[in-house]
């Protein structure tokens, strides 16, 4: 991928298809490294399929349900001398507490480290494609914090307006270009 | 995040709107985005679709979805237009600004933008 923020929203794009209410995406960067986390309460994997999910020649095949997109993400931060873990709990396991933890560290000053990119066109893709999920997004700088939150905005809109209304999406473009711009970033 | 009492004033604006909003699905276009549309550059694709939506005020009238790999990951981007009583339209290898044109000419003005479509390509 040209951007790292595309594979979040290839990736985090898997969330959803696991039924997540939730899909938390938390980068935290400092002078050196470049840390997201992608995590969900979807349904979660079983540890066969955690253990070949990053294997681009493993597929199940009945259900097509691993693809390319976590593969390409651990070479993107294995390239750098960064690591992609994936961590799960199946819905079948743990009918409470379920749900998927990926992990993938970027060292920042690597010849090989590809920019975060347009990460607030990701964030607003992501809500515009499923309003009914909450996100909640956060990134950690050394100058600041950014950060979204889904279900503060709910909040304020109650029933009647969907999070995908042009006019909402054009807000949190707005507000998080405005954040960026606080912490002059 | 950006002031709440902003995005209050919106929602009471659009709550008005809302009862008009309930059949904007009268055309709905559909972009691929799975990894391989992703890659080939769908995302600022779906913007540019939004925004042409938004600008030519057709909100009423469409609606940009996504959706995933429909198994011509060679022709990403690629976007299907979906309107009732015709058939539907597939277009292929697309740009912002094949997608703005797209909005202008067949969302708006209802004329198809054939050289687009995977059957020329």
């Amino acid at each position: 991928m040209k951007e790292l923020s595309l594979n979040i929203l290839d990736v985090a794009k898997n969330s959803v298809t696991a039924n997540a209410s939730l899909i938390k995406i938390l980068i935290n960067e400092t002078e050196e490294t470049l840390e997201i986390k992608i995590i969900d309460d979807g349904c979660g994997m079983d540890e066969e399929t955690v253990m070949h999910v990053v294997d681009p020649f493993y597929t199940t095949r009945t259900t097509r349900s691993v693809g390319l997109g976590i593969p390409l993400f651990k070479l993107e931060a294995e390239q750098t001398g960064g690591s992609l873990t994936v961590e799960s709990r199946s819905i079948k396991e743990d009918l409470e507490n379920h749900g998927t933890e990926i992990t993938a560290l970027f060292y920042k000053n690597h010849i090989d480290f590809i920019e975060l990119g347009d990460i607030v066109s990701t964030v607003t893709t992501l809500i515009s494609g499923s309003p009914e999920i909450d996100f909640l997004f956060e990134h950690k700088t050394v100058n600041g914090l950014v950060s979204l939150d889904t279900s503060q905005i709910r909040e304020v809109l109650g029933a009647d307006v969907p999070l995908d209304s042009p006019e909402i999406i054009l807000w949190m473009t707005d507000s998080l270009k405005e954040e960026y711009e606080r912490i002059d970033f | 995040m950006k002031s709440l009492a902003e995005l209050e004033e919106i929602r009471n604006r659009m709550k008005s709107q809302v009862v008009l909003r309930e059949d904007s699905d009268a055309i709905r276009i559909v972009v691929g985005m799975a990894t391989c549309g992703i890659a080939a550059g769908a995302r600022p694709v779906l913007q540019s679709f939004v925004e042409a939506v938004n600008e030519e005020g057709l909100t009423e009238k469409a609606r940009v979805s996504q959706t995933g790999c429909i198994g011509i990951c060679q022709y990403e981007p690629v976007a299907e237009v979906y309107e009732a009583g015709k058939e539907k339209v597939t277009y292929v290898k697309l740009t912002p600004e094949k997608a703005k044109r797209i909005v202008e000419e067949h969302i708006k003005g209802g004329k198809v933008v054939a050289e687009y479509t995977i059957a020329n390509s």
